[in-house]
């Protein structure tokens, strides 16, 4: 049912004709604000919000120590109320040695491995779930602010290329969905502007929480294309783009959507 | 690390009714999902959720596979002595968790 | 239960070429079974007692973001006294695998009669609550709800 009515809409969008741009900052919307009144709820309160499980587990782990060199991220960071307010807004951030941005999955693995000597969490995993969803839980409520300069340019370019990019078996671009026919319904839902603005959020359809990579590779697959792996930089440069595309936007993790 | 959460207010007047919030995570396996393969998952279910107050059963819930996954339980009790509240999750394949809150009631 | 519902699809639509094992699950008399099923469940809470309309307010979203996870409330008007309190709380469901979604124990220590919880629904259906009162009484209420499949499913279909 879903790729037939997905053909449809393709068909109807190459009738439609040229699509409307980027979204103007006046119309933004999070992707909450297209949920029914009962899921936006669930959200709401912590004692309802599913993701405050993980946020809670990531509490614990941020306070075990790890690794050969036997230490907790508070032995650098100390209380991350306070050291990482603000942090998930700005990633992915440049990291200098490696000359591109990395997302805080990556941020949180070269923490483990320079500091702690301890192995990579693998991606998708509950634990680096855990951890990423506590660190940007810090960063609730705050505008979400991507600095781009000379280095990070290329990089944001080549995100914004891949999100107007045809790609797929139903040959169809992020910007067609997400800039030109947010609103509309798409099957039986709704299409968000696509603002990565809660993650890693709690999606109704995984009964669980996911990150944004888990997202796109869902959206990758929807269109039929071959979806990246988890940490390609192809998925960085896209999550540099959207999270840039939304600035100003408020953090929401953990965030609910259907 | 099995988790649970349980948000329920830390004093009340005697008789006041209060609302507890509870959270299990776990993924309420139907049964009825199959792999892309055929093979049937196994259920795995939390069965029976319990709450007790200064021992005495106030609040019961049996579980059947169609409650959600991470499921919320959110109902009231009346505070009636200061004490504690137990809360038991007990499900397939031995899983059993346990909080506790203490309340305090003037 | 998402899954069920797009194995359910994804089987009506390649049921020309169906492997065996599949096409045992493609009960003609699924929405009778289903629906006998949901008369039984009933009949077992209720006996031969009569079920009246009110005094329970069942409240869920008439169309959801996603059948996985349904937000649903219950509240019955009770003084909830020794006397005179709500027993049970049971969901019922027409339409799902099983009929049975969740039961409830409570007495007056719970103070109202009530439940908050997020349940999973196969497909657009009838949901319904019954409330057993302390004089052995039975009354219930029933609401429609709309399921919708997701758009853009996770695992690529066959």
């Amino acid at each position: 049912m879903s790729l037939r009515s997905a053909l449809l809409f393709a068909a109807s969008l190459l009738c439609a004709g040229a699509g409307a741009g980027e979204i103007p900052p006046s119309e933004r919307r999070s992707g909450y604000d297209l949920m029914s009144r009962e899921t936006r709820a669930i959200q709401d309160d912590d004692a309802t919000n599913p993701g405050m499980l993980w946020v809670l587990d990531g509490e614990a782990l941020w306070n075990r120590k790890a690794g050969a060199a036997d230490r907790a991220c508070t032995a650098c960071h100390g209380d991350a109320r306070t050291s990482m307010k603000g942090v998930a807004a700005r990633y992915p951030g440049f990291d200098a040695a490696l000359g591109r941005p990395v997302n805080l999955e990556q941020r949180v693995n070269f923490c483990r491995a320079e500091r702690q000597k301890a192995p990579p969490l693998a991606f998708e995993s509950r634990e680096l779930l855990a951890l990423t969803a506590y660190v940007a839980r810090q960063s609730r409520g705050l505008p979400i602010r991507i600095a781009i300069d000379a280095r990070s340019r290329p990089f944001l370019d080549a995100g914004r290329e891949a999100f107007h990019r045809r790609q797929g078996q139903l040959n169809l671009a992020c910007s067609q969905c997400h800039d030109d026919n947010w609103g509309r319904r798409l099957a039986g839902s709704v299409i968000p502007q696509a603002h990565p603005t809660g993650y890693p959020l709690y999606r109704l359809e995984w009964q669980g929480l996911g990150s944004l990579e888990r997202r796109l590779r869902n959206c990758l697959i929807g269109i039929r294309a071959e979806p990246y792996a988890y940490g390609a930089p192809e998925f960085v440069d896209l999550e540099l783009y959207l999270m840039w595309r939304a600035n100003g936007m408020k953090i929401e993790t953990p965030a609910v959507r259907p | 690390m099995a988790r649970a959460v349980v948000t329920a207010p830390t004093r009340a007047r005697r008789g006041e009714i209060v609302a507890v919030k509870t959270l299990a995570q776990h993924p309420m396996e139907t049964g009825f999902r199959r792999t892309q393969t055929g093979e049937l998952i196994p259920r795995d279910i939390i069965r029976r959720f319990t709450c007790t107050y200064n021992g005495t059963e106030v609040y019961r819930v049996d579980l059947h596979p169609a409650m959600s996954a991470n499921p919320l339980i959110a109902f009231s009790t009346v505070a009636t002595e200061t004490g504690t509240l137990a809360f038991q999750w007990v499900g397939d394949n031995g899983y059993s968790v346990t909080e506790t809150a203490s309340i305090s009631v003037e | 239960m998402g899954t069920t519902r797009r194995e359910f699809l994804i089987l009506a639509a390649t049921s020309l070429a169906v492997p065996e094992a599949a096409r045992a699950q493609l009960d003609p008399n699924l929405a009778a079974n289903r629906k006998a099923a949901f008369q039984e469940a009933l009949r077992r809470i209720v006996g031969d007692a009569q079920v009246r309309r009110g005094r329970v307010k069942l409240q869920l979203p008439p169309l959801v973001d996603n059948g996985n996870s349904v937000p649903l409330s219950v509240a019955v008007e009770s003084p909830m006294t020794e006397t005179d309190h709500v027993r049970a709380i049971h969901v019922l469901t027409e339409k799902n695998p099983l009929p049975d979604v969740v039961s409830v124990r409570l007495g007056p220590r719970a103070g109202r009669a009530t439940l908050s919880t997020r349940v999973r629904l196969a497909d657009t259906q009838s949901v319904t609550a019954i409330a057993q009162m302390s004089d052995g009484s039975f009354w219930s209420d029933s609401v429609e709800v709309v399921v919708t499949l997701s758009a853009c499913l996770e695992e690529g279909l066959i």
